[in-house]
């Protein structure tokens, strides 16, 4: 198949992460949007590693998965401690680190 | 030629190890101790003086002028600046008198002062005063002269004011020393102007190029020199930069009678003698010396006739005579200017010691009008006032009579409009003589005041409350304001020893310089002067007859006058003054000078300083300078800091937004 298919479902999803996170309220939602742009990415690097037949693509899709699981462990662990000090789960009321 | 040079190095800095050594030592010394190592390091001064005079009279007379070299301070491209010395006879000269005399007035403070509770600081300070004379009568260049010229300055501003705590004498020392940097800017500009031609700072040099660096009338020496006079003018309290010379009458008496009378207000002099080749290569500035010092005698004389304070009188009798001496070495008599420098630092040096045992017979009183009597209360301080007062008044055979004498002679051998001067001359030794005995007869002759009479008991007058003379303002006797005792010369051994010598002096010193019979100082001085043009010059007989005859009448006549009035008809002196009352105002305020001065100098910057203060400052540096630019960044941040919201999905868009647009430029440029 035409790699330009594959790129086009890879910049779909990233487009719609991309405006989850502008658009959504929730932290937990941001973070879930921001897993949907990096697999948006991952797809893109399988198929151009797909259509080169080089395995490096591979791999970095594999280094891209842990790099986001771990920011992941630590974007919930911030949520857990707005939780715990009862703020409000809510990007737009956290605005006080401003200018 | 090095014996010589060591002589000067050690009489320079004999003082300077005194004033150090008072300082670090002060504390622990007790009693009169300060008072004997202050002398004492003027002694060692003196004396090697003395040795420097036999040193300079064992060379031959073309090798008598020495330069002593310490160190360089800068061989820069063009300026020539070292501290040098020049020993020659003028130095020499200077150096005798300022060293004789300031030994002379150390051992009478030793007694005067010796209640005051900053005994220790008076002769620390009077040391660093001797070493800064001495450092300008020694002077080599232009520079040491100009340092030397700056620390007698200060040393003045500091003995001036020494009674700190007293608000007329710090007040007075702000006021003479102000004027005196005056005189320093003149000094070091005319310096400047100088050195623009000659291109060196030294002396000698600067003698030896003269001639062909300002070739015919030369405006700009003219500009330079006139320059150097407004700086002595200032020193040397002429007319018109004289105001603080009265004033300074605010210090103890010693110190008026070293600085305002011997030595300091001599400077003037000595710089004119000093640059005499300068000088006779423009005629103009010379004469401009010679028309001013003739105007402060005589305006100085009248004042005298009128004030009522004892040592303001002797003040402005010391402006007058410097008149005479200014005007002596502008008209060309240098020897003359100088031998009347001598002995006019011996009688008012006189003069105002025993000033300072009669207002210390009156517990600090100075106004003529509260004194009285005091002859047979004071036998030895009256003897030496009245041989000061004679040899003023150029009696003859006292040495003031000799050394006016000779200045007169040359001034009318001068001719021309000089004659004006001439005149002008003898008018004012009348006046010397009616104001000297004035103060003498107000004094000491008359109906003994309650303090006389106390002190023919054996009683010194002992004041309960002290206070200030001038203002009546109340005082303690402790650190910043006299000491509660006070000292008469009867009964203290080191006032009478100093007064006696200076006595001594005041009636024999003038018997150097006797004309036809002796040459001492013509002679002595001939060396340095043997370039000048007007040195050798020999008045005709009748002149000189004339001379004498007039100068006679002249003191004698002022003394008969001051007899009359205030000793035989004590009421006239009440009714001239009410039928002159316009002129007696006008002499009593000292001519309006300090008023004028007032109106011209001091309102306007005044004035000028409160616009500063109030518009200048407030509005432009405050409100545009400093306000502007703080606005400006206060405005351009708060503008910046409007990005900083805080708001995460605002951030996050700015993030798309860029990303977008770097994949479009990316597109685009391919």
């Amino acid at each position: 198949m035409d790699i330009g298919w594959y790129l086009t479902v890879s910049a779909l999803i990233f487009a719609i992460g991309a405006a989850g996170v502008l658009t959504r309220r929730s932290p937990l939602v941001i973070l879930l949007c921001i897993e949907l742009m990096l697999n948006a990415a991952n797809l893109a690097l399988i198929a151009f590693a797909r259509m080169h037949g080089d395995p490096d693509g591979q791999i970095f899709a594999i280094i891209v998965m842990v790099v986001a699981a771990c920011e992941v462990t630590i974007g919930l662990g911030i949520i857990v401690a707005m939780h715990r000090r009862r703020l409000p789960i809510n990007v737009d009321e956290l605005r006080e680190l401003q200018g | 030629m090095t014996s010589l040079k060591l002589f000067a190095w050690v009489t320079l800095l004999a003082p300077l190890a005194g004033t150090i050594a008072l300082g670090l030592l002060g504390r622990r010394l007790t009693g009169r101790a300060p008072g004997y190592l202050g002398t004492a390091a003027l002694a060692v001064s003196f004396a090697s003086a003395i040795a420097a005079l036999f040193a300079l009279q064992d060379l031959a007379e073309d090798e008598r002028q020495v330069v002593a070299v310490a160190w360089d301070y800068a061989s820069t491209v063009g300026v020539d600046a070292q501290l040098s010395l020049l020993v020659d006879p003028l130095s020499v000269f200077m150096m005798l008198i300022v060293a004789g005399v300031s030994m002379l007035i150390h051992l009478y403070s030793i007694s005067y002062m010796a209640s005051d509770r900053g005994y220790t600081r008076f002769f620390a300070y009077l040391n660093f005063f001797v070493f800064s004379m001495l450092l300008l009568v020694l002077a080599g260049n232009f520079l040491v002269l100009i340092i030397g010229w700056a620390f007698v300055g200060a040393a003045s501003y500091l003995l001036i004011s020494f009674w700190y705590r007293r608000a007329t004498a710090t007040r007075a020392g702000i006021k003479a020393f102000v004027i005196n940097v005056l005189g320093d800017v003149g000094l070091v500009l005319g310096t400047f102007f100088i050195f623009r031609h000659t291109g060196t700072l030294d002396f000698l040099g600067t003698f030896e190029r003269a001639g062909e660096a300002f070739a015919g009338n030369s405006a700009d020496l003219t500009a330079g020199l006139i320059l150097v006079l407004v700086g002595a003018f200032a020193k040397s309290a002429q007319i018109p930069l004289h105001t603080w010379l009265p004033d300074a009458m605010e210090g103890p008496t010693p110190v008026s009678a070293l600085i305002h009378a011997a030595t300091m207000v001599t400077a003037g002099v000595y710089l004119i003698a000093r640059m005499h080749p300068l000088f006779e290569l423009a005629p103009t500035a010379a004469d401009v010396g010679a028309v001013i010092g003739c105007l402060t005698l005589l305006v100085a004389g009248t004042i005298a006739i009128a004030v009522t304070d004892l040592k303001r009188v002797i003040a402005y009798s010391t402006m007058s005579q410097i008149g005479y001496m200014i005007m002596g070495v502008s008209a060309g008599a240098y020897a003359a200017g100088l031998f009347h420098l001598m002995t006019h630092a011996f009688f008012k040096a006189l003069l105002f010691m025993a000033a300072g045992s009669v207002i210390a017979a009156m517990a600090g009183q100075q106004n003529l009008d509260r004194m009285g009597g005091f002859r047979r209360a004071m036998p030895f301080t009256f003897g030496c006032m009245l041989i000061g007062g004679l040899a003023l008044a150029a009696v003859p055979p006292f040495s003031g009579f000799f050394s006016k004498d000779e200045i007169m002679l040359l001034v009318g051998d001068r001719g021309g409009w000089y004659w004006i001067l001439y005149v002008a001359g003898y008018v004012g030794a009348l006046l010397t003589g009616v104001y000297a005995f004035r103060m003498i007869f107000r004094a000491f002759l008359g109906e003994p005041v309650a303090e006389a009479r106390e002190l023919e008991q054996g009683h010194l007058h002992h004041a309960e409350v002290h206070t200030n003379p001038a203002t009546g303002e109340e005082e303690d006797s402790d650190v910043g304001f006299p000491g509660a005792e006070h000292h008469i010369a009867e009964r203290e051994p080191t006032m009478k020893i100093a007064m006696g010598v200076l006595a001594l002096l005041a009636i024999f010193g003038g018997l150097v310089q006797v004309p036809h019979v002796t040459h001492v100082v013509d002679g002595f001085l001939e060396p340095t002067f043997h370039d000048s043009a007007l040195y050798e010059r020999h008045p005709s007989d009748s002149l000189i007859s004339l001379g004498v005859v007039l100068g006679t009448v002249a003191g004698v006549l002022g003394i008969a006058i001051a007899y009359l009035v205030w000793v035989r008809n004590p009421g006239l002196s009440g009714r001239v003054r009410e039928r002159l009352a316009a002129l007696h105002k006008l002499f009593v305020n000292k001519w309006f000078f300090d008023e004028l001065i007032d109106a011209l100098v001091v309102r306007p910057s005044r004035w000028f300083g409160s616009f500063a203060q109030q518009t200048f400052e407030r509005v432009v540096v405050n409100g545009v300078l400093v306000g502007g630019t703080t606005g400006v960044v206060k405005a351009g941040s708060s503008a910046v800091r409007a990005a900083q919201t805080g708001f995460l999905r605002y951030y996050a868009a700015l993030v798309v937004v860029g990303m977008v647009l770097m994949a479009f430029y990316f597109l685009v440029s391919t």
